[in-house]
């Protein structure tokens, strides 16, 4: 009980701190996730659309590794990057272990399932909607994966959310990549498993309290952009 | 169409871009050294200034990755580390055999600990030597939770409990449990077992969640736990920043690193004693 | 409309469609040229809306063909369709037309124009920025038909286009049917309204269990249809 209270003390001094090793680690944080998430996408969205859309032997295995892949634990996507990237791995010659890079990798392998698969649901029945009337527009394969994709946007927004939790919170696979290295590749989660390992319960606690605060806020961000086009433009 | 298909692949495209990280390690490799080492020396806090001192002196920064000493040893030996500072005197010597590292070079050494609650059932104070401590604990069937993950720590206690002519990881009735996992989650999990469990001065003294524990044994020849860092050959792997490592030892064997060892305290007590 | 060459006439021959071994359309041929338009009539299930899809390419036929005079993209793009519930992008009115446009390759500077023509002649100018998806049924089939009318199809299908629409709705959707009849579009609509197809129809396609059985001038049908189901039809007596 007691280190609950204080663990909530600890959160909010770190929080008003501005301590520039915490506020480091935060943007690290944000930085990998962030652009784990935007590359999961560039893959994720069209990927997905292209599985709903398109229909070719071995589609239903790749439906199905897709959604099995959505739950692809982090320390096995850790522990198979780790061994591509490590020296003695094929890509060991790129130098990228215990690199943000390396964190970068690990996790867009982790959220690209997770956006390919949501996303193939929601343009899969977007698709039941549109699909005659894009056909008998005879639109082009571009023209009707922009046009699912644009429209579906406010759903793929909750995805883009889905696969930005799914990233942030995890610590298996950064962990094992990243190296925990003070200053380089130090993130929110595995600052937490090192102060656990420390004893240091309620500073770890308190960095997990911001963890969750950051999720809230970006969630919070999320849902009152949709809300507000939503309401605005009921295109929803 | 094109147009905001484009857009619409292109935003998070250039976020990426933003994002992207700057390569961090292969370039400077003079001027960045990774430093493979074990979780209780990074644990006692010792690290942090100690390299800090380092790099202020030559201008090289050092990075380290925390594991424990077997993992490490397997990853100096594919290559990802520059040096390594553990703590298993066997281990290291076949490393060196094996033509992994250049040469083992003692640094420091600490002092491996048994740590259990405070009242002490199995009566571990009284023991003669660490082997009798671990004896007692057996015999009484007592809580013990080892690390069980290959750990230079790990290697010594298994090692003591051949001394006492018991291997206690073959017996199932529930007594000895093995984490798998670092110091940390091993002390974490005896502190709220009130167990007994087998650790060292370095992150013992940093060690914030004790709770009933205490130490109830220490001292004795069995129980001195040497630090020695090793450099990764650059004849097996020549990406490795074989001059920075270089510094690194000379530093660390050399004065000013021994003296600031040995200067080095937690709480008053120092953790670590120079080797020379 | 109609660019230097014409699409029409659309030859069907001998047009079978089975799905899961049940024959659902069995032996249709008939010829459907410019100019005048023509009527799909039947009860539920006659298989109308099956016959507007193979025509309109949606759907391959089992066996047979549809030909037009003119093969290819060409022909795909100078059609259009509207369908009984009328599918509504997630955009504005306005949008939903450029969308139309953008996608038949219109240059960008000439879609907003053409599309708030095709608003203004649907009644819809007032309308133009507002999201598709809150209009109501009428409006929404009034849009379609804009939608279909800014992209200067040569022929038009329409799927019992007001079938779920109120009697004001369904007239300013009938009026606007005329106005493409009047541009010259060829009407090829499937109701199973008399009333409606006697306002329409020039031609009768009377459809009864997928087999067609009467090809015939429409007045001709009313007058004297030359089956019994198309009698039963008329009557009021031929439900499925």
């Amino acid at each position: 009980m007691d280190s609950f209270v204080s663990a909530f003390a600890e959160a909010g001094a770190l929080l008003v701190s501005f301590d520039p090793d915490f506020l480091s680690i935060v943007g690290l944080s944000l930085r990998v996730s962030l652009t784990a998430v935007a590359l999961a996408c560039l893959i994720g969205f069209p990927l997905g659309a292209l599985v709903a859309l398109t229909r070719f032997p071995g589609r239903g295995v790749a439906i199905l590794l897709l959604n099995t892949f959505m739950g692809l634990p982090p320390v096995v996507v850790g522990l198979i990057v780790f061994l591509v990237l490590s020296r003695a791995g094929p890509l060991g010659v790129l130098g990228l272990l215990f690199t943000p890079t390396a964190m970068i990798i690990a996790q867009t392998i982790l959220v690209t399932p997770i956006v390919a698969a949501l996303t193939r649901q929601i343009v899969a029945d977007l698709w039941v909607e549109y699909g005659e009337h894009l056909r008998s527009l005879d639109a082009g394969p571009v023209t009707t994966l922009a046009t699912l994709i644009t429209d579906a946007r406010y759903s793929l927004a909750t995805v883009v959310l889905a696969g930005f939790g799914r990233a942030i919170a995890e610590v298996g696979a950064v962990m094992i990549v990243g190296g925990n290295i003070d200053h380089v590749t130090r993130v929110m989660t595995s600052a937490i498993a090192l102060e656990t390992s420390k004893g240091n319960l309620s500073t770890a606690l308190g960095l997990g309290i911001v963890l969750l605060f950051l999720a809230l806020t970006v969630n919070a961000a999320v849902q009152i952009i949709n809300t507000s086009a939503g309401k605005r433009a009921a295109l929803a | 169409m094109v147009a905001r298909l484009t857009r619409l692949f292109l935003a998070p495209a250039m976020l990426a871009a933003l994002l992207a990280p700057s390569p961090a390690l292969p370039a400077d490799n003079d001027r960045t050294l990774l430093l493979g080492t074990t979780t209780s020396v990074d644990n006692s806090g010792l690290l942090g200034p100690l390299l800090g001192a380092f790099h202020d002196e030559t201008g090289i920064e050092v990075r380290t990755v925390v594991r424990g000493t077997g993992a490490i040893l397997q990853l100096g030996r594919s290559g990802d580390f520059d040096v390594v500072l553990v703590h298993h005197p066997e281990a290291e010597e076949a490393f060196v055999a094996g033509g992994d590292g250049t040469a083992r070079h003692p640094v420091m050494t600490s002092r491996f600990l048994i740590v259990g609650p405070r009242d002490d059932p199995a009566d571990v104070r009284s023991a003669a030597d660490a082997a009798d401590a671990l004896g007692r604990i057996a015999n009484g069937k007592f809580d013990f939770i080892s690390r069980g993950d290959e750990s230079g720590t790990n290697a010594a206690e298994r090692g003591l409990w051949g001394r006492a002519g018991l291997s206690p990881w073959t017996d199932r009735t529930g007594w000895y449990r093995e984490t798998g996992a670092g110091m940390g989650a091993t002390l974490n999990m005896a502190s709220v077992l009130s167990a007994y469990t087998f650790t060292e001065s370095g992150s013992w003294t940093n060690f914030a969640n004790r709770g009933e524990l205490t130490i109830l044994f220490e001292g004795g020849s069995h129980l001195a736990n040497p630090y020695a860092i090793i450099p990764i050959n650059p004849e097996r792997h020549p990406h490795v920043a074989a001059q920075a490592a270089k510094s690194l030892v000379d530093w660390l064997t050399g004065p000013v690193g021994q003296s600031f060892i040995a200067a080095f305290r937690v709480d008053g007590t120092p953790p670590f004693a120079p080797v020379r | 409309m109609s660019g230097p060459a014409s699409i029409l006439p659309l030859r069907a021959h001998r047009l079978a469609f089975e799905a899961g071994g049940t024959r659902l359309l069995d032996d249709v041929s008939f010829i459907l040229p410019a100019g005048r338009r023509t009527v799909l009539l039947g009860p539920n299930g006659a298989g109308k809306s099956l016959l507007l899809r193979l025509c309109h390419g949606l759907l391959k036929p089992s066996s047979g063909e549809v030909r037009w005079a003119i093969e290819g993209r060409r022909s795909a793009r100078r059609q259009a369709m509207v369908f009984q519930q009328p599918v509504m992008l997630r955009r504005s009115a306005v949008g939903n037309i450029t969308h139309a446009l953008a996608a038949h390759d219109v240059p960008r500077a000439d879609r907003l124009t053409r599309a708030n023509a095709a608003l203004a002649l649907a009644g819809l100018s007032h309308v133009a920025r507002r999201p598709a998806r809150v209009l109501s049924g009428g409006e929404q089939q009034r849009l379609a038909l804009a939608r279909a009318w800014a992209t200067e199809p040569e022929i038009l299908f329409l799927d019992e286009p007001t079938a779920s629409l109120d009697p004001a709705a369904t007239r300013a959707v009938e009026t606007l049917i005329e106005g493409f009849h009047a541009a010259d579009t060829k009407i090829v609509m499937a109701t199973h309204d008399l009333g409606q197809a006697r306002r329409i129809a020039d031609d009768i396609l009377f459809l009864h269990k997928g087999r067609l059985l009467e090809a015939t001038d429409a007045a001709a049908f009313f007058e004297k249809p030359q089956t019994k189901e198309g009698r039963a039809f008329i009557a009021g007596e031929l439900l499925w």
